[in-house]
């Protein structure tokens, strides 16, 4: 019989975290923007079916980078989470620290106890009636979860993108700008010296649904050509 | 045999919410047992029911209107009661028969056709959607056969084909394509007098929700379980207008203005019946 050999607690995690970084660093970035009109949510993505940005409820929205089948699965049991809680409960007993907190139980609990990590890392955001109220959860690989504000840069540059949000950003912007400054930002990650709007998602997270669109699912995907019109505007 | 992995993601992967309820919480989901031994079929439990619903197609779409009374017995247990909803962006139910089990499978509906949306990331198509609520209303087949039925009807804008389609159901659960128009309900056989009459092919949207009210007010007129136009408590039926643009509530303003027409119209005319 083999012996195996022996590994310290401490070198395991560390080796599980790195292996999950290393995932996560391969991905494209993912922008998370509080702004005067609501949340918007911008990603890198060539594929116009194969979603980093997903409605989760009423007011919630998710946004992953990493891998694929690792964060759809999450965003499934996320919208699963959530319905059974609203039909159970109230619509309005779904909030997004809720799902949040669930979302780093099954994090933690997959770092910990599965053979591999999650390489995913993953962003909840509620819309709130003012941007005061608006609540930007932050969830890495094992789990931990960080409360932010203003805004969340997540993937590959994160640090590079992250610098050229925060010296854009500012409380007033409308959904307009707050997609120009993340568009801005997700070029400095890129070679190529433009985004097309085909290699964009955009979502947004409505503050004003119920009054300007009469539904209280604030989430709005964009079309390419809301993307083209958003970005060719001068502000 | 042993189950692979993959046979167990893929069985447990669903994107109805019902499948999920039964999997994972059956608790939650509204329970369909027959009672137990002891009520006897002959004598139905003093619930709420609600009554008339009528639908019809118009110039792009359809409409679909209710009355706001709900009976128990010969008393009216509710005024304010509202038999329409808006299931989905493109589709609406109406709901005739036991209130409270009839508001609770609408709301499981819509939870589930929203459900189904976010987890594909697409619409369920038309027929899915009726196909869907004719399975709901199977499983409440047990109740219905003691005398707790719900009859719903089921309109919406079918997107591919760019026309509005309308359904009705048995209690089995059975499923009817309806043309032009319908009405379910106690009041619907005089719903379905007036509409005869008043429908024509193409009607404009004003006119078609003109139409469905008149219907309706023929309903109450006959029928002591509808409701008619109440213009001391400013009540009127409740209007969904659904097209390619999407389902809309009809304004309470347009629906006060459109019944007092109707009312003025009848008063003018004096006629008894």
């Amino acid at each position: 019989m083999t012996q195996q050999f022996y590994v310290s607690p401490e070198q395991l995690m560390k080796d599980r975290a790195d292996f999950a970084r290393k995932g996560i660093a391969r991905g494209r970035s993912v922008i998370v923007v509080s702004c005067e009109d609501g949340i918007a949510l911008v990603a890198e993505n060539p594929s116009p079916s194969l979603h980093k940005i997903g409605e989760i409820y009423d007011k919630i929205a998710f946004a992953a980078v990493g891998k694929y089948n690792e964060f759809e699965s999450l965003r499934q049991a996320g919208v699963r989470y959530a319905d059974v809680r609203g039909y159970s409960y109230d619509r309005e007993d779904v909030t997004a620290r809720g799902l949040a907190s669930v979302y780093a139980q099954s994090l933690g609990a997959v770092f910990t106890a599965e053979q591999k990590p999650f390489e995913v890392e993953l962003a909840v955001a509620e819309v709130g009636a003012s941007q005061d109220l608006d609540h930007l959860y932050r969830l890495t690989f094992d789990g931990s979860i960080a409360d932010e504000h203003n805004f969340i840069v997540m993937g590959g540059q994160a640090d590079k993108v992250s610098g050229a949000i925060e010296g854009g950003w500012q409380r007033d912007l409308s959904f307009a700008a707050a997609i120009r400054l993340a568009v801005k930002g997700l070029m400095t990650d890129n070679e190529a010296p433009d985004l097309l709007a085909k290699a964009l998602e955009v979502a947004v997270l409505d503050r004003s649904s119920e009054s300007s669109r009469g539904t209280r699912r604030a989430f709005r995907r964009l079309s390419d050509q809301d993307v083209v019109e958003l970005l060719a505007e001068e502000s | 045999m042993q189950e692979t992995t993959a046979n167990k993601v893929a069985a447990h992967a669903t994107s109805s919410f019902t499948e999920h309820l039964q999997r994972d919480r059956p608790e939650l989901l509204p329970q369909y047992a027959p009672f137990a031994a002891g009520t006897s079929a002959g004598q139905p439990l003093a619930v709420p029911h609600a009554t008339t619903i009528v639908a019809m197609t118009y110039a792009g779409g359809i409409v679909m209107a209710g009355d706001r009374r709900a009976t128990m017995g010969n008393i009216i247990a509710s005024r304010h009661i509202e038999k329409v909803f808006p299931a989905d962006q493109y589709s609406v139910l109406g709901i005739a028969g036991t209130a409270g089990i009839a508001i609770d499978l609408t709301r499981l509906f819509q939870v589930e056709l929203e459900h189904y949306e976010k987890i594909e990331g697409t619409l369920l198509s038309l027929d899915g959607k009726a196909n869907r609520l004719g399975a709901m209303i199977r499983g409440n087949l047990p109740m219905a056969l003691q005398g707790l039925a719900v009859v719903p009807l089921f309109a919406g804008f079918d997107t591919a084909a760019g026309v509005g389609r309308l359904f009705s159901y048995d209690v089995t659960g059975g499923r009817y394509e309806e043309q032009e128009h319908h009405a379910v309900g106690s009041g619907s056989m005089f719903a379905r007098g007036a509409l005869k009459k008043l429908w024509r092919p193409n009607l404009p949207e004003d006119e078609a929700i003109s139409v469905a009210v008149e219907s309706l007010y023929d309903a109450a007129d006959d029928d002591s379980a509808t409701g008619g136009p109440d213009p001391v408590r400013q009540l009127w039926p409740v209007v969904y207008a659904v097209n390619r643009a999407g389902a809309r509530r009809v304004s309470e303003r347009d629906l006060a203005a459109t019944a007092g027409n109707i009312i003025e119209s009848r008063a003018a005319a004096r006629r008894e019946a």
